[in-house]
């Protein structure tokens, strides 16, 4: 894990302090809460519905023990003994105090740890695939060019008042869990045939009410030049990104209205004049950052495990556990253990101090003290000792963390919504508890197979549903809360927008209607056919079918 | 409206003419972008200094051959929440090349002062005298820099690398 040096250290203090006396500032009143506002939002405060909110970076989603123990304490001391893990590998609080900021921005430096750009017009934490360093497929860790983008970026003096807010994600592997088509900018890490290292570089995807895909704007580019072609978009873009209307700021907005092939031009020509000039890294900065993620120290394991093998003959729930929440890992004898924040009838991505206290440990005694978060709101441990599995997940289930769902239709992502946010049309968070009771039974899900059920409260789109298997979209008619249904979103290597299925259903109709769209996937599908694959093959017309020929 | 530069208050020798204004005879004077255009002639032809206001759309570029020409640029902020002049900023300087003051201009905020004068700025059109100790509050509440500007101020990376001349 990359750790701060005394630059680092210095840096995160100082930046609490300075909140401090902006604090102080507004409470005196000398700020507006219009300059206060960009102020508070660059330290990831935000005024909601009921409170404040902040939102603390868990750049590239990876947390030591140490810090996942900071996070149960803040929940414990600040707010109300919960936080909430978000699609953005960002951890949020969602009652603290004004006054009490400062001290818990300095109790998460005291951690290496800091709610710098979770918000506002900026470069916003960048982040990765949470399998890096562990996936069998990956190609390099992402993480490195993570951290190299976050100092980069981090106070960025010509990029703080963007148009628009700006997401960075990257993939270190040809399969995408980090859902770098709906980003301002995707990095893939490629290998080029001469087996060099280097990015695909893609612009201009997000979601929202215009959803994009990134278009890929340079197959590849050499990873020395990642700095010097990451400012030549950035500036391009806060030059010419569009300030009149919030809704067509966004860098997709310029693509789309340039077009992809102009953009390019402008960004190559840019670069053509920085490129090699003080923004690259110095060599050997990228070898020096790198060695903070190098691999942990695994042991030589053998390929076979024999208590685990004698645990899953024996035991049908770790076996079905096995299955969904345990992925091969690139070391032999290791696995990759997701721990599931989306038991049925809970609150996808929630986690309660004593749970966080409790996976610290199981991260000390199984996982090299590293736990990860992944933008599906789930936590993870990435390397756990096959033979371990056993002990583990006995631990999880007492800690109701061993749903056996990953990847399956429980698995729900939900924005906040209407309980919490400010702009929602509707609540999320009841509707993905009653999806998630209907579908409790994990036979059944697992007969359903993957799929993926992505739940945001209106069409700014924080629960991914543009990119959901299913997508459900909050809306309002007349002052009453109803929901829309898309079809055949991914957010993969396979990337898609949902196609809206027809009409928007009430409240009390939503969870039927989706066991409806099941039911009709299930009629349909062909052997080895996932959802979204007999949905690519059949299209819209058999789910408007069932859904609305009755009504 | 006060001046700041180089940390303290000056008395601002510039006059900034409106567009359709007429020119005063003598003294030196800030145009916008199109005025110098249209009446780039004349103008020259002044012998006081001349100066020329960026908006935050007109792109450096445009005044780029002109620059030889010019004792100081304004670059104005039409809100503190539009960041187009900073890129113009760093254009003017580090690939322009321009010596002269650069001057920001428009709703110039204590909390934006350090990410100005990283970008080049070194005079600020501020709004009361109370500037002078929030300069030197945002000039010394963060030291250490991620990334290279027009500043020259060392970067973590560069400070990074004297500490270990070998690694
Ligand atoms: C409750 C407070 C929140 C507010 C007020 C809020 C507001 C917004 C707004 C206005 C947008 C649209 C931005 C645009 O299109 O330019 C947006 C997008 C988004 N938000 Fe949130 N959000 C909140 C919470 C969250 C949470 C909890 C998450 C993570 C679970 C999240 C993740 C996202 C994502 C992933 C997007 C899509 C980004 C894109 O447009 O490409 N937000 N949010
Ligand atoms: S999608 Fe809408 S309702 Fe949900 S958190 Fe985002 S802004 Fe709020």
């Amino acid at each position: 894990m990359y750790r701060y040096d005394e630059f680092d250290a210095a840096f995160v203090h100082q930046r609490v302090e300075q909140f401090r006396d902006q604090v102080a500032r507004r409470l005196n009143g000398s700020l507006s809460e219009d300059e206060f506002r960009p102020l508070r939002l660059m330290n990831g405060l935000y005024l909601q519905l009921h409170a404040y909110m902040l939102r603390v970076a868990i750049p590239y989603g990876t947390l030591s023990s140490r810090q996942l123990r900071a996070l149960a304490e803040i929940a414990r001391r600040y707010d109300k003994g919960y936080g909430h893990f978000t699609t953005r590998q960002n951890i949020q609080f969602n009652w603290p105090a004004l006054a009490d900021i400062p001290d818990i921005l300095l109790a998460l430096a005291e951690v290496e740890m800091h709610a710098i750009q979770t918000s506002g017009n900026c470069i916003r934490n960048v982040t990765a695939d949470a399998f890096a360093g562990a996936a069998a497929d990956e190609i390099e860790d992402p993480r490195v060019t993570c951290e190299i983008i976050r100092q980069w970026s981090t106070l960025h003096p010509e990029f703080s008042f963007l148009p628009r807010k700006f997401k960075i994600a990257v993939t270190g592997a040809p399969t995408d869990r980090a859902a770098v088509a709906v980003h301002d900018i995707g990095l893939k890490i490629v290998r080029n045939d001469a087996g060099e290292i280097g990015f695909e570089v893609a612009v201009g995807g997000g979601q929202g009410r215009t959803p994009m895909l990134a278009k890929v704007i340079r197959p590849f580019l050499p990873r020395r030049h990642l700095l010097s072609y990451l400012e030549a978009i950035l500036r391009v873009y806060n030059q010419l990104g569009r300030r009149d209307n919030l809704y067509k700021s966004r860098i997709k907005i310029l693509v789309h209205e340039v077009g992809t092939e102009t953009l390019t031009q402008m960004v190559e020509d840019e670069w053509a004049l920085i490129k090699d000039g003080p923004v690259e890294l110095p060599a050997g900065e990228q070898e020096r950052i790198g060695r903070y993620f190098a691999p942990p120290p695994f042991a030589n394991l053998p390929a076979e495990a024999p208590r685990y093998e004698a645990e899953r003959h024996r035991n049908e729930a770790f076996a079905a556990w096995t299955r969904t929440n345990v992925e091969a890992h690139r070391q032999q004898g290791y696995a990759i253990v997701t721990l599931s924040l989306k038991p049925a009838g809970g609150v996808p991505g929630d986690a309660t101090a004593e749970q966080m206290d409790a996976i610290a440990d199981l991260a000390d005694r199984h996982s090299f003290g590293e736990i990860r978060v992944s933008h599906h709101q789930n936590l993870i441990l990435a390397h756990v000792p096959r033979a371990d599995l056993p002990d583990l997940w006995r631990a999880l289930v007492a800690l109701g963390l061993a749903t056996a769902n990953i990847g399956r239709v429980s698995d729900i992502i939900a924005c906040p919504g209407l309980d919490f946010c400010s702009l929602a049309n509707a609540r999320s968070i009841p509707v993905a508890q009653r999806l998630s009771e209907r579908f409790r039974d994990l036979d059944r899900a697992h007969d359903i197979g993957e799929l993926r059920l992505n739940i945001s409260g209106c069409i700014n789109a924080c629960g991914h549903h543009h990119v959901g298997h299913i997508g459900i979209l909050g809306v309002d008619k007349k002052g009453e809360e109803f929901y829309q249904i898309t079809l055949g979103g991914s957010s993969a290597e396979d990337a898609a927008l949902g196609a809206l299925v027809g009409p928007a259903f009430a409240a009390d109709q939503v969870v039927d209607a989706v066991e409806t769209i099941i039911e009709t996937y299930r009629a349909h599908r062909r052997t080895g056919e996932r959802f979204l694959d007999t949905y690519r093959r059949v299209g819209l017309a058999p789910f408007k079918e069932s859904l609305y020929a009755t009504a | 409206m006060p001046l700041l530069k180089n940390g303290s208050l000056v008395d601002d020798p510039w006059i900034s003419v409106a567009d359709g204004e007429p020119l005063p005879a003598e003294g030196a004077i800030i145009v916008s972008l199109t005025r110098w255009q249209k009446e780039r002639a004349n103008l020259i032809a002044r012998a006081n200094g001349l100066g020329v206001r960026l908006a935050a759309a007109d792109h450096a570029g445009a005044i780029a051959a002109d620059l030889p020409l010019l004792a100081l640029i304004a670059l104005e902020f039409p809100t503190f929440r539009d960041g187009r002049a900073y890129s113009s900023a760093r254009l003017l300087r580090e690939r322009f090349g321009f010596k002269g003051e650069l001057r920001a201009v428009g709703n110039v905020l204590r909390d934006q002062l350090l990410f100005m004068h990283r970008c080049g700025f070194d005079a600020f059109e501020v709004k009361d005298t109370a500037a002078v100790d929030e300069w030197k509050q945002a000039m010394s509440e963060i030291s250490v820099f991620y990334q290279a500007a027009a500043d020259g101020r060392a970067t973590a990376i560069q400070l990074r690398q004297q500490r270990r001349p070998q690694s």
